[in-house]
């Protein structure tokens, strides 16, 4: 991954009337990074995704994507960006290649352009032979497909997805993750919008999490977690014999041990403790693997939001 | 600040896709049958009667266009009746129908901005118009020399030729009012309602609310020495904000080559005029001029104030 941000956001802030949509906020995405966007609905994200396309001016701040201000040069900014809205639309009694080469020509590429890439994109989002049939036929997973599609034609260097998944069944939300990492793996920067918190954690490299119009945390799944849950350290230890539990327990600094399956123990620590667990555990037992447990971003953001509604 | 870029890029391509639209949706080809049949209807009727009194006129293309025979109206009492429908038909769901499709922020994530979406969404439904009245136009023409076995004149020609101009601009000022309506009810319904709400008011009930507020105005209609001038000129001025008023007068000097004025003639104003003759098409073209500037004008400002308000909008569908 390269260090070019290629979004970036200072103060940020979008006011409709007295209600302030989006707080002031900062963001940076770098080039082939994959940023998810969290948060409850109507706390600002769509309304800052907007702002970063130049779609509503924002009331201050200032930002810039692909290198040009969103509010002075548009145009420059939607040609290097490709954008898949949340329930994407299509003009139903139009084909897919119909719906695709009209944005494509008002993204300025030329006919054989559109042909070329049109193949390309509906193969590599899995919908090959369907570039004749009338969009008004697809389901809404072909159509999020097709929208991502679309995204593809365009070859942006950043592309911005607000709530892709929401209405895809589990198999097509796969599926369609993948696709997002294959967009990671050409280079293109990702601004994930989302509520599937599992996916975005799957997906992504860093987290913002919006609440109320503010970046309430931002940074890695891991570094949130550490926010968020406290600043010790979850260790998963998988372990065979008899009194796994009591030795883990007895090692200094270990605050809790937790059975999560027959030979696998989750110990939550003060601080790193894997070399020395290795070295109680090793002569006595068959140490089967020790490594630091992923913590889940959605007990990040419930915990997150339980302690917002409490301190209100 | 001044943003960078054309506010046009993207108007053709938005015009294309729209043009092709209108013209091959099915609702344009009821609309268009409904147009054509009427009034090839009208013109038939008109060539009928007008066979039996051939020679009385040499303005017979135009009789084609202006003679009404029982029970059907006149072609272009006909084309005044249906052409505000069609435009408000082509235009009521321009933009709120991206909004309900959820297509407007996908094309407007495109490099484009929203002024082309407008324009091209705009002038596509003009084109569309004048591409269906200029084949009417044409089959008219058709159905005459066929029926009365003569070519129109030149002066006839020059005068049909700016009736199909005004009718144009008259559609589009339908236009303009579907599209701002479009632009500012977010149910396509809502916009066709309010639109023939309009249309309704001009077409029917305004005969009705001129000379009430003429009179609250200027008087009553009639003073102690005769007609009360003051409320004729006020009368006047209020009948011609609809648009329907100002087409029928483009319509009425055109098409009947013998008017001289329009509106109230004093006595004094005709005298050594010779009343029947007709007026050469340059005279009646200037005395159409300030109707004809004023339909086109009204088609901008209507258009201009679905600019703002559009611009005003927030995208988010």
């Amino acid at each position: 991954m390269t260090e070019e941000v290629v979004i970036s956001a200072q103060g940020l802030t979008k006011r409709y009337g007295a209600t302030v949509a989006v707080d002031h906020i900062d963001l940076d995405v770098r080039a082939g990074e994959i940023v998810g966007i969290l948060g409850p609905n109507g706390s600002g994200k769509t309304t800052t995704i907007l702002m970063l396309l130049g779609l509503t001016e924002p009331t201050e701040g200032r930002a810039e994507v692909a290198g040009f201000d969103p509010l002075r040069d548009p145009l420059e900014v939607k040609r290097r960006v490709g954008y898949l809205p949340d329930s994407v639309g299509f003009y139903d009694g139009l084909s897919a290649r119909d719906n695709l080469a009209y944005t494509g020509r008002l993204a300025g590429l030329s006919r054989r352009e559109i042909d070329q890439r049109f193949t390309e994109a509906l193969a590599r989002v899995g919908l090959p032979d369907v570039g004749r049939d009338r969009v008004a036929t697809f389901s809404r997973g072909m159509r999020q497909r097709l929208g991502l599609a679309e995204v593809l034609m365009k070859r942006p260097s950043i592309a911005i997805l607000d709530e892709p998944t929401a209405t895809l069944d589990p198999h097509s939300t796969q599926e369609f993750l993948g696709m997002i990492r294959g967009l990671k793996a050409d280079g293109t920067a990702v601004l994930l919008s989302s509520h599937h918190l599992d996916q975005v954690q799957s997906v992504c490299d860093r987290v913002a999490l919006f609440n109320r119009g503010r970046i309430a945390l931002s940074g890695s799944v891991t570094e949130l977690a550490q926010r968020v849950l406290g600043g010790g350290h979850v260790i998963d230890v998988e372990a065979r014999g008899d009194a796994v539990r009591n030795q883990l327990a007895a090692v200094p600094g270990v605050v809790r041990v937790q059975v999560l399956a027959p030979e696998l123990y989750r110990v939550d620590c003060e601080r790193d403790l894997r070399a020395e667990i290795a070295r109680r555990l090793a002569p006595s037992f068959d140490l089967l693997g020790i490594r630091f447990a992923e913590p889940s971003l959605n007990e990040v953001y419930t915990r997150y939001f339980d302690e917002v509604r409490d301190a209100a | 600040m001044r943003r960078r870029g054309s506010p046009f890029t993207g108007v053709g391509v938005v015009l294309a896709k729209e043009t092709a639209d209108y013209l091959s949706g099915a609702r344009m080809w009821v609309l268009e049958a409904l147009v054509f049949l009427t009034a090839i209807a009208a013109a038939y009727a008109a060539i009928l009667s007008i066979r039996a009194n051939i020679g009385e006129s040499p303005f017979l293309f135009l009789r084609l266009l202006t003679m009404a025979q029982d029970p059907l109206p006149s072609f272009i009492a006909l084309l005044g009746f249906l052409i505000p429908l069609i435009a408000i038909a082509i235009g009521f769901d321009a933009i709120n129908g991206e909004f309900t499709r959820r297509t407007l922020s996908r094309v407007l994530a495109q490099p484009i901005y929203r002024d082309a979406l407008l324009l091209g969404k705009f002038l596509a439904g003009l084109v569309a118009l004048a591409i269906g009245l200029f084949s009417l136009w044409l089959l008219t023409i058709g159905l005459g020399l066929l029926l009365l076995g003569l070519p129109p004149n030149t002066e006839e020609m020059v005068r049909m030729l700016g009736f199909l101009v005004a009718t144009i601009a008259y559609g589009g000022v339908w236009l303009a009012v579907a599209l701002l309506f479009s632009v500012v009810f977010r149910a396509p319904a809502t916009a066709a309602l309010a639109a023939l709400g309009v249309w309704l008011l001009f077409s029917l009930f305004w005969s009705v609310v001129t000379p009430l507020v003429a009179t609250l105005i200027a008087g009553p209609p009639e003073g102690i020495f005769g007609p009360n001038i003051a409320y004729l000129d006020t009368a006047q001025v209020l009948d011609r904000i609809s648009p329907n008023t100002l087409y029928a007068e483009i319509a009425l000097a055109l098409l009947q080559p013998a008017t001289r004025a329009l509106g109230p003639v004093l006595y004094s104003q005709v005298q050594g005029a010779l009343l029947g003759a007709p007026l050469p098409a340059a005279q009646s073209f200037i005395l159409v001029w300030p109707q004809l500037t004023g339909l086109v004008a009204a088609m901008i400002v209507i258009f201009a104030i679905a600019y703002v308000v559009f611009q005003r909008q927030e995208i988010r569908a």
